[in-house]
């Protein structure tokens, strides 16, 4: 089979589980059907020869899930999902969405066809990288050579949210002056 | 074509579930959602037809293999979305710790 009909069945898996996450009641059973979603991902990554991808996207996946059930999961939290917002904003949404996607058609249109990328400056990187980085994955030269203040900068947003989810899990003040939580 | 309009309605059905959903853990489910269908709308762009990963070994031509620019800036992407989502999972207990609720319409005292 060509590789579009493999893509495509796996697009129209994760639409499916991501509706029906979206819909089911059960918080633990949403949970997991976001994560089979991600693992299809992880298979689409294969398919599209990203290799590298896929093993970044399986972990991501599984440390999401151990995130969001330890977060969630729990004993307190029995409430059943409130019912859906009024009939007015859920219709308007549709109709909004589906007229995106309709406009959306022709932008699509315009875009190189599948298979067929530009690869203007990835062109060059391909045919240099292995003399002017001696890495035999283009991948990682273009992450940690060519373009590593990027990842300095994704490093730095990392951190940033590290840090943003400690100080706001902390449950006790500092000590000192001023720390009167 | 018919590849980027299903990716795009899988960004779209984030989306929406992000409009209608009132509990705050749907709302992140649907943002990680969203950032799943940025990421392989991203590398669908640097697909080439007959081509292998990008990988130089003894025996293969560069001018057989995908494009990696969106490759490598995806692999950032995804390590940048794991921060986001315990960010958000975060701020969301902390507001059921105050709340008792995760419904968002029910979440109203929010200054102080």
């Amino acid at each position: 089979m060509p590789v579009e009909t493999w893509l495509i069945f796996l697009l129209g898996f994760m639409i499916l589980g991501s509706i029906v996450a979206l819909e089911i009641r059960d918080i633990l059973s949403s949970i997991v059907a976001v994560g089979v979603v991600g693992l299809a991902l992880s298979i689409a990554f294969l398919f599209l020869q990203a290799p590298d991808l896929a093993v970044v996207q399986f972990l991501f996946e599984i440390f999401a899930l151990i995130i969001l059930v330890c977060a969630f999961v729990r004993k307190e939290f029995h409430a059943l999902e409130p019912a859906r917002a009024s009939r007015w904003i859920f219709g308007f949404t549709l109709i909004g969405l589906a007229a995106i996607l309709a406009l959306s058609l022709k932008v699509f249109r315009l875009l190189p066809a599948f298979g067929r990328p530009l690869m203007e400056v990835s062109r060059h990187y391909l045919e240099h990288a292995a003399a002017e980085t001696g890495a035999a994955n283009v991948v990682t030269a273009v992450i940690l050579d060519y373009r590593a203040f990027d990842t300095l900068g994704e490093i730095t947003v990392l951190l940033t949210a590290i840090l943003g989810t400690l100080t706001v899990l902390r449950t006790r003040a500092r000590s000192g002056k001023g720390g009167d939580r | 074509m018919t590849l980027y309009v299903l990716c795009f309605a899988l960004f779209l059905v984030g989306l929406y579930g992000i409009l209608t959903k009132r509990d705050l853990v749907k709302i992140i489910l649907s943002s990680g959602i969203m950032g799943y269908a940025c990421n392989m709308m991203l590398v669908l762009f640097g697909y080439r037809r007959e081509a292998s990963y990008p990988i130089l070994e003894k025996g293969r031509e560069a001018a057989a293999m995908v494009d990696p620019l969106p490759q490598a800036m995806v692999l950032t992407a995804i390590v940048i979305e794991l921060g986001i989502i315990s960010l958000l999972a975060a701020l969301a207990v902390r507001l059921f710790q105050k709340y008792r609720t995760y419904d968002i319409t029910k979440i109203r005292r929010l200054s102080g």
